[in-house]
């Protein structure tokens, strides 16, 4: 505990987190805390927890015990719409875009949360409304092109390639001006070059002093990007290390590769 | 050189961008509304010689501002209702007793004459709090679970009103509701005058031209007020929701009091309508608004498709057409039918045989559902259906396509 930086630094803690599931344990007793400003990545076998962890930390599940908090905030229990006010984004596992709206409303719907029209504004379109959408609509598209499928701004979220509605998925999260982002398996599914693509976005996020908290499977994306690995296995946190250290433990070679014989 | 003298001799109807608009299909079809709107009420005076007809578009006009109300509700954010009615008696009731005589028997001893234009608004609130009440405890129910609880509520509204007899009137129902009043009106040929004048103080007194043109503002004042809140901030949040909710409250949407918005906007559409109702027909009694109101504006909104306010104006007065103007013309069609095709002995009652025309009568609910079945399998997405609807048949339907080319290649 003695090398752990003051609270300051630390954008987000978890403190001795628990989650069961009757009486299964899914997430047991994990403490672990993420650095401002660095890449976090959290790995395990599947059915480690890891999905568990994210929808604890993103107020989906409530914590049966332990506590998470976030920029000095104790946000252990909250809303999930709360935990995305506070500057908390994720995208998920398995892509949940909204399929029949265009990407630039589903990347709009992200700005939700820093819009200020209330309902008079909208149904009397109020010209202060009108200056609002405006800018939003303009946010919207600097996100669509920061992630780079600005050209598909008006087709339904349903048409667009994988690799693209994952890319939507982040500018969807990034519209929302987080201060951690959450990435549940970003590269799920990629090709080795669309996920060389991948690495280069998530720097550029951290260029927009963003923190980046990553479940990832694919170990030449999790080494090359983190700084720091957790890693979780049946819901228990095993290692935790620079990615050299986590690469040389003994009980994730045997988590992931089974006790050799 | 060229390009500034071209832009010069644009025509009126360049500049209006007219040629866009009617390529905008839904602006397209709020113009034709609108003309319709205009010609139809002058085109039925002069043929028919009555304003019958004007009367029944001003009944219409009620359907079509319930359906673009139900449409905030189940169309943009995907929340079945089937209590709708319930919130369309409540503002009828609320319009009914603060207008007319009713409350002078009740325990209050003291009849109230409020303005219309006044109880219209308090009307839509009270209607929007009930919305917002029924919402509340239930809006955390998902798909069946709500539709089960909504129709609940508006199965037990109209037993409220029918049951607090005290204050209602119960079956008696409330009558001699005040009409609207203004100070000042355009009176001319089309009302029976000979001249065009203004008219001082001028009371509704059931002139159905007075209520066509209340309505069809109604409707207009709904439609842009609809329109606007489609695109917006609270608008998206809507499809967020219907789309997937557990990805919009990550995005920082709060479910609970969108979907509550929602239910209380649609609520307060059928709220306005109900205080337009009762002062139309002057007249409020629970059976007003049976189960049979709430499925009739649902289908309205299905049929004309969902989502899309145009849709849904144009399935409310296709739907309100064929229940009030086709099936009831049925019997005696098919009465003079038979006797022109030859057939005539089958209009006689005959023992069990009540004729032709009272067959017809009897089965005229089997017609309306043959239409409307007829109607789903010729156009599922609905008459005018929104992008999103289309394209979610169109999803379907590849999916569906793809799943039998598996087979076929597995087999």
């Amino acid at each position: 505990m003695s090398q752990q930086p003051a609270a300051a630094d630390n954008i987000l803690e978890l403190t001795d987190l628990t989650k069961r599931f009757g009486g299964l344990v899914a997430v047991d007793n994990v403490s672990l805390h993420i650095k401002r400003g660095e890449v976090f990545a959290l790995i395990g076998p599947n059915g480690a927890g890891k999905t568990t962890l994210f929808n604890n930390v993103t107020g989906l599940y409530q914590p049966t015990s332990g506590r998470v908090v976030f920029d000095g905030r104790d946000i252990t229990g909250s809303r999930p719409h709360e935990v995305a006010r506070w500057g908390i984004a994720r995208t998920f596992q398995n892509i949940r875009l909204f399929d029949f709206m265009t990407c630039l409303d589903n990347v709009r719907v992200g700005r939700h949360v820093r819009m200020k029209a209330k309902l008079w504004d909208s149904l009397f379109k109020l010209p202060r409304e009108g200056r609002e959408e405006e800018r939003v609509t303009e946010e919207a598209m600097e996100l669509l092109r920061f992630v780079g499928i600005a050209k598909h701004a008006n087709q339904y979220a349903r048409n667009l390639p994988y690799g693209q509605q994952r890319r939507l998925e982040i500018a969807r999260a990034l519209a929302t001006d987080p201060k951690l982002l959450l990435l549940d398996e970003p590269a799920a599914g990629f090709t080795p070059q669309e996920k060389v693509e991948l690495m280069k976005l998530v720097k550029k996020i951290l260029t927009r002093g963003i923190t980046v908290f990553l479940i990832e499977h694919d170990m030449k994306v999790v080494m090359g990007i983190s700084e720091r690995i957790v890693v979780l296995d049946h819901g228990e946190k095993i290692a935790e290390g620079s990615p050299d250290e986590v690469r040389k433990d003994v009980r994730v070679i045997e988590a992931y590769l089974g006790k050799s014989a | 050189m060229t390009e500034p003298v071209a832009t010069k001799q644009r025509s009126v109807f360049a500049r209006l961008h007219l040629r866009e608009r009617i390529r905008d299909r839904d602006q397209a079809i709020y113009g034709v509304l609108l003309i319709v709107a205009v010609v139809f009420p002058l085109a039925s005076l002069y043929a028919t010689d009555s304003t019958f007809l004007v009367s029944q578009a001003g009944h219409a006009g009620t359907f079509v501002l319930l359906a673009i109300g139900l449409n905030v509700v189940v169309g943009f954010a995907g929340l079945l209702d089937l209590g709708y009615a319930a919130f369309f008696a409540i503002g009828a009731y609320t319009y009914a007793l603060f207008a007319s005589a009713q409350l002078a028997a009740s325990p209050l001893h003291h009849a109230y004459h409020l303005p219309f234009w006044l109880m219209m608004f308090v009307g839509l609130f009270v209607a929007a709090a009930f919305g917002a009440v029924l919402g509340f405890p239930t809006l955390r129910l998902r798909g069946d679970y709500l539709a089960i609880v909504t129709l609940g509520f508006g199965e037990i509204v109209p037993q409220l009103f029918l049951n607090l007899d005290q204050w209602t009137g119960g079956i008696n129902a409330v009558g001699g509701i005040d009409q609207p009043t203004l100070p000042a009106w355009i009176t001319g040929p089309w009302a029976g005058a000979n001249d065009i004048a203004i008219v001082r103080d001028f009371n509704f007194s059931f002139d159905p031209i007075a209520y066509y043109v209340l309505i069809v503002i109604l409707v207009i004042i709904a439609v842009i007020l609809v329109s606007n809140l489609y695109r917006s901030r609270l608008g998206r949040a809507w499809m967020a929701i219907r789309e997937d909710e557990v990805a919009a409250a990550a995005m920082g949407i709060n479910t609970v009091t969108t979907k509550l918005l929602a239910f209380a906007i649609g609520a307060s559409f059928s709220g306005f309508a109900g205080a337009y109702y009762g002062a139309s027909f002057g007249l409020v009694s629970p059976d007003s608004f049976l189960f049979v109101v709430s499925v009739t504006v649902l289908v309205m909104v299905v049929l004309g498709g969902m989502g899309n306010i145009t849709g849904v104006i144009v399935g409310a007065l296709v739907i309100y057409f064929i229940l009030n103007s086709v099936i009831p013309s049925l019997p005696a069609a098919v009465e003079s039918f038979a006797s022109t095709v030859g057939l005539g002995s089958l209009n006689d009652r005959n023992g069990d045989w009540p004729g032709l025309a009272g067959e017809t009568q009897r089965l005229q609910f089997l017609v309306y559902g043959l239409i409307l079945v007829l109607m789903m399998l010729l156009r599922p997405q609905g008459i005018f259906p929104s992008r999103v609807r289309e394209q979610e048949l169109k999803h379907a339907a590849v999916l569906e396509e793809e799943t039998v080319v598996e087979q076929a290649q597995a087999g």
